[in-house]
């Protein structure tokens, strides 16, 4: 039995929450409380992962301590279309890997400037990283423009979303409870559009479902490229 | 940053709430922002405190008043009496400090979306609302001459999970009080009880006119849910809260109701707007020019 310890309001742990619903997993959840009374650097949490992060997911006796690497491994077990980690191909799960590395940046940018306003982690210097995740949303912006260009409509080289998507989506998503607008990046506000649409897509408290379909005149073109038309 | 210091009377005069007494249990010294000011709020080994202005080198003491499971402080000169919350004080009652948050919005839109049922099907989905049950049915609100304070009541709602004891969905019966322009607490039907009410209480700390503390806790009747599993369950409705308040513009609350297409679910925050205005607010809001306003409704 899969068994996650999880914290609602912790993006991290919505990580492996969407991978679950995606991948249609049922899991038991042992609820951790962060805020406020930081129960994951409890003694008690601490033996189950010394780093005093959260999530943890326990597959029967085996423990796997880093939302990235939970990912990694429910796709790699579970995904019996190999789609979410299609470990057979080389260039993809390298492009797959320098994703999941952005991803755990932004915990450092974006994840930390949500702490600062919304839980008062007030030794964060929130300018710092206010700044440094735009520089981040700048780049990821360009990316994911120059990959719609060429019709791929998720982060890496594969018609189909990857780890790498949902490794980067709850702190792209939630940036704006840390005071980081995403007015400027039309091509990420495409792509979070887009990944709200992958079927068994689930929210957590702060993020909301997909409006209804609409295809402004602006991005008609861009949803043609999609389609390869 | 002492460039926008606060010179409304209004607010300045006001207790204001600065942290649970729970916080407070695990801290010697704490720090924190009221209207623009750097507070120190320190306790001494008998567990009283003190409370002054951080660059205030000879540490004036400000008045202080513990209440509701909250340390109070005001830079003016309050009230004797902070408004009453007498279920507060009943023995059956669990009393759970749920946590504050910070948020980028006035303390006025911070109230006014405690007070508003409109959004529980769409904001707060399969808990507190669900479609097709959206319609927001008509409601009495008024002033209470004698304690100074709005009340809404005969509010009805249907929630598929009113509490976190709830095992079924119901027509959960509301009543909201606002007795201080930054505090608001709401009655609504226990699951356990039916003669009685859970109280859920929002105490809003101004940090500054675009930034507060939310202080949230409840007091209910429930002798079976964990002290965690509340705070996690109104932690969920919080931040299911949070962007909703934070993408409101203007950040300030406009006193002027007409400013904002006002429906019904608005009536209670109608009356909000003009019970600020009477009192002269000026902090966190846009003040009406329009003096016919304060005309009874
Ligand atoms: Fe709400």
């Amino acid at each position: 039995m899969l068994k996650l310890y999880d914290y609602e309001l912790s993006g991290n742990c919505y990580k492996v929450r969407l991978m679950m619903a995606f991948l249609k997993l049922s899991y038991d959840r042992e609820l951790i409380e962060f805020y406020p009374s930081k129960k994951h650097k409890s003694l008690e949490f601490l033996e189950i992962n010394p780093l005093g992060q959260l999530p943890v997911l326990m597959d029967n006796d085996f423990i796997i301590r880093d939302a990235q690497a939970i990912l990694i491994y429910l796709a790699q077990k579970y995904d019996s279309q190999n789609n979410w980690y299609p470990s057979e191909k080389p260039s993809l799960v390298a492009e797959i890997s320098e994703w999941l590395f952005f991803a755990n940046d932004l915990t450092a940018t974006s994840s930390a400037a949500r702490l600062h306003d919304g839980f008062f982690y007030t030794n964060i210097h929130v300018e710092k990283c206010r700044k440094k995740a735009h520089d981040q949303f700048r780049i990821f912006d360009e990316h994911l423009y120059f990959n719609e260009q060429q019709g791929f409509p998720w982060i890496c080289k594969s018609q189909y979303p990857t780890i790498a998507d949902i490794a980067c989506f709850p702190y792209i998503i939630l940036s704006e409870e840390g005071g980081i607008s995403r007015i400027n990046y039309p091509a990420v506000r495409r792509w979070c559009d887009r990944f709200k649409r992958i079927p068994n897509f689930i929210v957590m408290s702060g993020i909301f479902p997909a409006g209804p379909q609409k295809v402004p005149d602006n991005e008609a073109k861009q949803s043609k490229i999609l389609n390869g038309n | 940053m002492h460039a926008e210091i606060c010179e409304d009377t209004v607010i300045l005069n006001q207790w204001h709430p600065i942290s649970s007494t729970d916080d407070l249990k695990n801290h010697k010294q704490i720090t924190t922002m009221l209207l623009e000011e750097k507070i120190t709020c320190k306790k001494n080994s008998n567990g009283k405190y003190f409370v002054w202005k951080s660059i205030d080198i000879k540490k004036k003491l400000l008045p202080i008043k513990i209440a509701y499971g909250y340390l109070w402080t005001s830079l003016g000169t309050p009230p004797t009496d902070l408004f009453s919350f007498p279920e507060f004080y009943e023995i059956d009652r669990r009393n759970v400090a749920t946590g504050v948050f910070g948020v980028n919005i006035s303390a006025g839109r911070t109230i006014e979306n405690f007070l508003d049922m409109g959004h529980f099907p769409f904001v707060h989905t399969g808990v507190l609302g669900e479609e097709p049950h959206t319609e927001v049915k008509e409601y009495d609100v008024s002033i209470c001459e004698t304690n100074d304070e709005i009340l809404a009541t005969k509010c009805q709602f249907y929630q598929p999970q009113a509490a976190v004891i709830s095992s079924k969905g119901a027509e959960v019966d509301y009543i909201y009080r606002i007795p201080h322009i930054n505090c608001a607490i709401l009655y609504k039907s226990s699951p356990v009880d039916k003669k009685r009410q859970d109280a859920i209480i929002i105490f809003v700390q101004p940090v500054s006119q675009e930034i507060v503390r939310a202080h949230t806790g409840m007091c209910i009747i429930d002798d079976k849910s964990a002290d965690k599993d509340i705070r996690l369950f109104q932690q969920t409705i919080f931040g299911q809260d949070k962007p909703i308040l934070e993408n409101q513009f203007p950040k300030k609350l406009p006193l002027d109701s007409r400013a904002e297409t006002p429906i019904r679910a608005d009536k209670s925050s109608i009356a909000y707007r003009r019970w600020l205005s009477q009192k002269g607010l000026t902090y966190g809001v846009i003040p009406s020019e329009d003096n016919n306003l304060f005309e009874v409704m």
